[in-house]
């Protein structure tokens, strides 16, 4: 109990982080207690189509008869599931790549590096959209997959930088002497140290596939059938919603993205104050 | 000299590595999207075997070696020969990408820039006046504006802008009864029907600009030459634009010339959004018929845009940052 305290403690300091931090936790509730708090089953379609809010459906209900409030609450399963299985998924991708390039300088670094930069150029939205495209599969994994691919390479060239400056300290001399292979002491010496930075890494890797999952799905490269904010988007587009006055139905969903989102980059307001001290309040 | 000898190396190498990628994907991808490919556009008939050559030497199904495959294929890009379009037959691809290209840059080109001037702006503004109501109010708008759906917003301004109050029109690049031409009608429905996707554009990335300025510039506040310009008794405005402004924008400018080169993609999702007919639009349409010609080479536009706009980048940090022209003779 008391690990889960400390690891919370910064975010319940910094008064911008712990409203990021409470905007999670609600988010995290209602997607295990979606059955509790819906009154409907994301999939009964018995209802009228495209109806208005009302006390019976407070956001409507879609072209199929299904009610959006309901659809709301689970979305957020499939939504925090892509958003920190790809978040998690990206930050393992560059640490493995960041944390080797920075601890070998010479040859391997030199390869590595390159492969970073180019992943950096090469425009993310262009390059998730063709991959999903020829992809003959699609779903959440699929989402996931190609997110982690292009994403992790902006926190891979960071953690990089931070480990070329850790590698000359003594401890890791002194691990290096006792005779510790290099994984260990990369991941249980060096890392424990930037813990701060991977946890921004992770959090702002996080955000983006959030952004990219919803974006995706919004453009039809999802599973359809799957209930998730961005594929609620999809169906809001193509069944005409906007031009029905459908306002719930569009806003909604969007504004959980939003939300989220927002949550996360105030959560990262902590950690920036935690590794760049220029940022705290002065006095 | 040898920094940018080194970066036209970099640049030339991911060039290579991105175009090479371009080739291999399809290749590499199972179910063969390129025999469905081919048996889509036998349907349509009327297509020469010189055409129905160029399209396997692209995806990779014809009978000759990877390699062979390879050379063709970049003698194919040195020609800009990129077939045939299976969404827009019997248009070739560069014929469909010169048609849409126009439009994104118009847009995309111009929103940019203003986006990254007003973010600019504001940035040096909140950090200045740090703390006050301004700087709250603005800072903590743009955090939301900036991790919000970008294509949500743009939604939501159609829905309110054009549906609810008839202002501005719901979709189009230009008014339907027109065709596209160079009169001053013309020019002025297309102007009309942008405002609303640029002004989309604008609000959602107003906020990258102005976070990551109002960052650099506190930090840039806190740098000794700040203290020396304020012991010689310079005027505020002098010690704000001159001193830390100045420094604080260089990491900046680099993001922006990439940006530039972000804009022959396109706000894809804007565009989607607002039927626009620029480049987003193109992509999105090649990707939901699976009109993989086309979708490869806007791709590879898009990707030789970004590359060389990174290129021009680390030449104006060269030119505009001593330090870096001075770090690279030494190194």
């Amino acid at each position: 109990m008391s690990a889960v305290i400390r690891l919370f403690l910064p975010f319940w300091r910094n008064k911008l982080a712990r409203v990021g931090l409470i905007v999670v936790l609600i988010m995290v509730a209602a997607a295990l207690l979606a059955p509790v708090i819906t009154p409907y089953s994301p999939n009964d379609t018995n209802f009228p189509a495209m109806l208005g809010p009302s006390w019976q459906h407070w956001l409507g209900t879609t072209q199929n008869g299904q009610d959006v409030y309901t659809q709301l609450v689970y979305g957020t399963r499939s939504s925090l599931e892509v958003g920190f299985a790809a978040g998690i998924l990206a930050t393992a991708l560059a640490l493995l790549i960041g944390l080797v390039a920075g601890y070998l300088p010479g040859l391997v670094d030199e390869v590595l590096s390159y492969l970073t930069n180019v992943f950096l150029v090469i425009p993310g939205l262009p390059l998730m959209i063709i991959l999903a495209a020829y992809a003959p599969v699609k779903g959440n994994l699929l989402i996931i997959f190609v997110i982690t691919v292009t994403g992790w390479a902006w926190g891979a060239r960071v953690l990089r930088a931070q480990v070329t400056t850790l590698r000359a300290r003594d401890y890791v001399a002194a691990a290096r002497f006792a005779g510790d292979s290099m994984m260990r002491i990369v991941f249980r010496e060096i890392m424990p140290n930037m813990i701060s930075l991977v946890a921004a890494t992770f959090l702002g890797a996080a955000v983006s596939a959030i952004l990219a999952a919803a974006g995706l799905q919004f453009l039809g490269l999802g599973d359809p059938s799957i209930n998730s904010w961005g594929t609620m988007l999809y169906w809001a587009q193509n069944s005409g919603a906007l031009l029905q006055g459908q306002w719930a139905w569009l806003f909604a969903p969007g504004f959980c993205i939003a939300a989220l989102g927002t949550a996360l980059v105030l959560m990262n307001f902590a950690v920036d104050e935690l590794a760049n001290p220029r940022l705290r309040k002065k006095g | 000299m040898r920094y940018l000898l080194r970066r036209s190396f970099m640049l030339l190498l991911t060039l290579w590595s991105a175009i090479t990628l371009n080739f291999l994907l399809p290749r590499l991808m199972p179910g063969n999207p390129a025999e469905v490919m081919l048996a889509k556009f036998k349907g349509k008939g009327t297509m020469g075997p010189q055409a129905i050559h160029a399209i396997k030497v692209m995806l990779g199904i014809s009978n000759e070696s990877v390699w062979q495959q390879y050379v063709q294929y970049w003698d194919n890009i040195f020609h800009l020969n990129f077939g045939i379009s299976y969404t827009y037959f019997p248009y070739s691809v560069m014929h469909m990408i010169a048609q849409a290209l126009p439009w994104t840059l118009a847009l995309i080109g111009v929103t940019t820039v203003l986006s990254f001037v007003l973010g600019t702006l504001l940035g040096i503004w909140a950090a200045w006046w740090r703390g006050s109501w301004f700087d709250l109010s603005v800072t903590s708008v743009f955090t939301f504006t900036s991790s919000f759906p970008y294509f949500w917003f743009a939604l939501i301004c159609v829905f309110l802008l054009s549906f609810v109050v008839h202002v501005f029109p719901i979709s189009g690049g230009y008014a339907t009864y027109m065709t596209p031409n160079w009169s001053w009608a013309f020019l002025g429905s297309a102007v009309y029907h942008s405002i609303l996707p640029a002004f989309t554009i604008l609000v959602s990335s107003l906020g990258g600009w102005q976070l990551q300025m109002r960052n650099n510039m506190i930090t840039a506040l806190n740098e000794d030459y700040v203290v020396l310009a304020r012991a010689k008794g310079l005027s505020e405005r002098m010690i704000a634009i001159g001193y830390a402004a100045r420094n604080a924008i260089l990491p900046n400018m680099t993001g922006f010339a990439m940006s530039l080169g972000f804009v022959v993609s396109g706000a894809i999702l804007v565009e989607l959004v607002f039927a626009y007919p620029g480049m987003g639009d193109l992509l999105y349409n090649a990707v939901s018929n699976e009109d993989y010609p086309l979708m490869q080479a806007i791709f590879l536009m898009i990707v030789v845009a970004v590359v060389a706009a990174n290129f021009v980048a680390d030449i104006v940090n060269v030119l505009l940052d001593p330090r870096i022209r001075r770090g690279a003779e030494t190194a």
